[in-house]
């Protein structure tokens, strides 16, 4: 089927989020949309789905002109998509999921669940997927989840497929499955909307790409293109894509942990048995696939988690066991992965936002006062050095950008005297500028003497940045290899597959 | 001392972020389990009371006749409590051993504790069980159409706080109604618009305006407490022959089923909105669990934009669901003047909304569960009716205290972390 849109224009308020988009896809084309975060992509896919109403443009399926007034219509039409966050309901079996919306009956209104299996199988079959029909989908891991979202769209006769940021939470070799599977999705005749910021990806697959910046098309580019071109496209300006560091001239040990495991309430070991060493003047970057016990680690060493056994000590004293506050006292800087939840307070000013963990004791508090006059000055300064862009020091945290909000996180951080800092998903769903600022801000870090951990999902990331990995996979340590490890090698390491030879043990 | 405690048991397929299970011991039951123990010897043994204590197991009208129960009350008491204590042992070394103490080892354990109370309370009195029994029941029935209508509410995605509120005004409706038209199916049917009518206030603010559920909830409750009480007092007390004398259901002996022991007298003579409460349970089992009706419903309670975005109006869905849970409550209201009482009376439901709400979470958001959970809360309702009535040696006023002290037991301590809907008392906004 062959999908157009023409003009689309989608307003949030003042904001333009896209700016008279025309898009066409071909029958059995893969079709990369290519942008930033935040360029307007996913807007774009909701409109296309039913779930924004566009106030300009048309929506065409070969040709015709097509009025959708939710989902369901859409659906109805051709149109499936593959959310970026599964629409999938945890409590329900993978076929319940499947079937929810278009459910079969039998006599007395009884769902046919004998049917919905059935289909899944067939499906999954087809594919050479292995799903499990009655298996509750929270207890699948997430790329088995992308598959059930996979079967979803193609039981309902999809002919326009919409992949949004699939390849997220994928390990390397289950992006290179999912490549597969959309190539035969493609063979079968489906058209693919491939939405993605990474480059890699698209050379890889599509057969067409279209860039987008600032919710406009920006221009088409053939998968020939070389990374360099995409990117300059994709980001207005020459980007560098490597981060300029000098080798690390690593110290002493400074942050020793020892057969560290933590529990969650139900009994289930997150983190099991892990010991690693960071050492002054070094980054030690902590990769895997989101969910594998990673945030759970960095947790526990802020003192965030109950269940933690097991012995964290930095500079010969120990941190287990201590309050989040005697952790931050002991010199420990912190960039949570969810700025928005555990990072920041958005109704707060930068500056409040600034002293957030400071607000016990002098310089900020004298007498149980805040010191305004001192603070102001602190947060002008910061906000320059930081280069946060702002109305000033007063607006609210939450009107800021992704990217200032994660420099107003840094520079919090960084203004206290550390001994340690811990930066997880620090670029997570920032622009391409503000990566390039946070990436050097680590790295300054670095060489001022300081241990820093580096947790990240993204294999670009830890490359740029790590003086050793470490692999988590399954609340496991897999093993800790130089920074300069090719990527096939820790793309393995996230499946959980040892490196072979030096480096192993930890 | 539930009989139905639900205990929350780890899943056996690993989770999607990894690693195995590790038992994590919790000697919450046993450190219970011990305290009523000591509890037990204290009033059992150390307490113990001589004298024969009698359980009647039939009535008078029953066919078949079983003879009475007579136990020693002083070796009753010895005899149970070294079992309790047996039990206890045996689950302190369940935990040792890095096991769950079953199920119905607790239930077994609870059902030991009570029968010891109930001797030692009756020592040279006698108790009636079938009418034990069959008194719970009657304090249950609103629970039960109340805590039915708070699982399909909560499992759409919205809490109802609003069932004290939709009791009583199906209660006062139907007395109205049954009295100006002298026929008590009416009465029932106009019980169902009233709670209804409550339930699609709540809906339309919580649904389309966004307005705090909880917050509604209590608003309406007041309401209606205010509105019923008002027009009370003005105009259903002045006319009390006219509009508070409505007629009530009859008793329906139900054939051979009545005459089985013990559980044909408590379940089977029963009247007519009773037996609407058996299927009702069953309905609403079947209904969220294995039909396209529950299915959706339960979708939009977890995750509204799952179901958005695959052709579910989340909204309508909704809306019409917490409408259906208030004609479900409504009956529990009728129940009060058409199936009890016989008239209306000012804040007659008395928090048996609050209650049933605590039968839905101890429930766990199961019909079922929240209808055992219900009689269990009108069985310690009863008990206290009977106790006071035969005359035991404990203080009314503690009796009094029995049913919400169960309920605080229940809720607090032995539901601990279970799971609700993920999205219930979630607006859903769409951008």
């Amino acid at each position: 089927m062959k999908l157009e849109l023409r003009g689309i224009t989608k307003k949030f308020g003042a904001l333009v989020a896209n700016d008279h988009i025309n898009l066409t896809v071909e029958a059995g084309e893969i079709h990369a949309l290519l942008g930033e975060n935040g360029a307007g992509k996913s807007t774009l896919m909701n409109v296309l789905y039913g779930l924004y109403r566009a106030e300009e443009g048309e929506i065409l399926l070969d040709d015709v002109v097509q009025h959708f007034a939710g989902p369901g219509d859409a659906m109805a039409a051709g149109i499936g998509m593959v959310h970026q966050h599964f629409m999938l309901i945890p409590v329900f079996t993978v076929a319940e999921n499947v079937m929810l919306g278009h459910e079969d009956t039998r006599s007395g209104g009884r769902l046919d669940l004998v049917a919905a299996r059935k289909r899944v199988r067939e499906i999954s079959e087809r594919f050479g997927f292995d799903v499990d029909p009655d298996a509750l989908v929270e207890d699948l891991p997430v790329g088995v989840q992308q598959r059930v979202e996979i079967i979803k769209a193609v039981s309902r006769d999809a002919k326009v497929l919409v992949f949004d940021e699939p390849t997220a939470v994928l390990t390397p070799q289950e992006t290179d499955e999912l490549m597969v599977i959309m190539r035969q999705l493609k063979e079968a005749g489906t058209s693919i909307v491939f939405i993605t910021h990474k480059l890699r990806e698209v050379r890889a697959v599509a057969d067409r790409i279209t860039v987008i910046r600032l919710g406009a098309v920006v221009g088409e580019a053939s998968p020939t293109a070389s990374n360099v071109e995409l990117a300059t496209m994709m980001v207005g300006r020459a980007v560098d894509l490597t981060v300029d560091k000098d080798p690390a001239v690593p110290g002493d040990a400074a942050l020793s942990v020892r057969n560290l495991s933590v529990l969650n309430a139900r009994g289930q070991v997150l983190v099991n048995n892990v010991s690693f060493d960071v050492h002054n003047g070094e980054i030690l970057a902590i990769a895997g696939v989101q969910g594998n016990g990673q945030t759970e680690l960095t947790e526990a060493l802020m003192g965030l988690q109950p269940r933690v056994s097991g012995e964290i000590t930095l500079d010969g004293k120990s941190l287990r066991g201590h309050s989040v506050r005697q952790v931050l006292e002991a010199g420990v800087g912190f960039v949570p992965e969810d700025r928005n939840e555990d990072g920041l307070v958005g109704e707060f000013t930068i500056a409040e936002n600034l002293m957030l963990d400071r607000s016990n004791d002098k310089p900020f508090v004298k007498m149980w006062n805040v010191q305004r006059a001192l603070l102001a000055k602190f947060a002008v300064d910061k906000v320059k050095e930081f280069d946060v862009r702002s109305q000033g020091i007063d607006t609210p945290v939450g009107r800021l950008s992704g990217g200032n909000q994660q420099k107003v996180v840094l520079a919090r951080e960084l203004s206290r005297e550390l001994r340690l800092f811990v930066a997880a998903q620090p670029t997570r769903g920032l622009d391409v500028g503000s990566i390039e600022f946070v990436h050097e801000r680590i790295v300054a870090t670095r060489d001022a003497g300081t241990p820093v951990i580096v947790i990240s999902t993204e294999l670009d990331e830890v490359a740029a940045l790590a003086d050793r990995v470490m692999v988590m996979y399954r609340g496991r340590i897999v093993g800790i290899v130089p920074g300069d490890t090719p990527r096939a090698v820790l793309g393995l390491m996230m499946a959980g597959e040892a490196p072979a030879g030096e480096g192993a043990a930890a | 001392m539930s009989t139905v405690a639900p205990v929350v048991q780890p899943a056996t397929t690993p989770a999607p972020n990894g690693g195995d299970f590790e038992f994590v011991k919790s000697w919450k039951v046993t450190i219970a389990l011990t305290i009523f123990t000591v509890l037990g010897f204290i009033l059992l043994v150390a307490f113990g009371r001589d004298g024969v204590s009698t359980m009647r197991l039939s009535t008078s009208r029953d066919l078949i006749q079983l003879p009475d129960l007579e136990l020693p009350t002083r070796v009753t008491g010895i005899v149970i409590s070294v079992l309790l204590l047996l039990i206890t042992g045996v689950s302190a070394w369940l935990v040792r051993a890095k096991t769950k103490a079953p199920i119905w080892l607790i239930a077994v354990y609870a059902v030991l504790l009570l029968v010891g109370f109930l001797a030692w309370a009756a020592a040279d009195k006698s108790i009636p069980v079938p009418g034990l029994l069959f008194g719970s029941l009657s304090l249950a029935v609103p629970l039960i159409f109340g805590a039915l209508g708070g699982v399909i509410s909560e499992r759409a995605g919205v809490v109802n706080i609003a069932i004290e509120g939709q009791l009583l005004a199906g209660a006062f409706t139907s007395a109205l109604v049954a009295s100006l038209t002298n026929q008590p199916l009416l009465g029932l049917v106009a019980a169902m618009l009233a709670g209804t009518l409550v339930s699609m206030v709540l809906a339309s603010f919580s649904i389309k305006y966004f307005v705090d559920q909880v917050i509604v909830g209590v608003v309406l409750n007041v309401l209606v407490i205010g509105m019923t009480g008002f027009l009370y007092s003005q105009v259903m007390a002045p006319n009390a022959v006219l509009l508070n004398q409505p007629p009530r259901f009859e008793r329906i002996n139900i054939p051979l089923l009545s005459e089985i022991p013990i559980i044909g007298p408590v379940f089977f003579r029963q009247t007519l909105i009773v037996y609407i409460m058996y299927v009702a349970v069953a309905v609403v089992y079947y209904g969220i669990f294995h039909t396209k009706w529950g299915l959706r419903l339960r979708s939009v309670g977890e995750h509204p934009q799952a179901a958005d975005t695959v052709g579910i109006n989340v909204a309508a869905t909704r809306f019409w669901n917490v409408s259906i849970a208030g004609a479900v409550v409504g009956l529990g209201g009728a129940y009060f003047t058409l199936g009890s009482v016989g008239a209306f009376g000012k804040e007659m439901t008395a928090g048996a909304g609050f209650i049933a709400l605590a039968a839905v979470i101890f429930g766990r958001w199961d019909p079922i569960r929240a209808t055992l959970a219900a009689l269990l809360f009108g069985f310690a309702s009863n008990l206290q009716n009977v106790l006071s009535i035969i005359g035991s040696p404990v203080p009314s006023e503690f009796m009094l205290m029995l049913p919400y002290l169960v309920t605080i037991f229940a809720v607090a301590g032995l539901v601990g972390q279970s799971r609700g809907p993920a999205a219930s008392g979630k607006p859903y906004i769409k951008s």
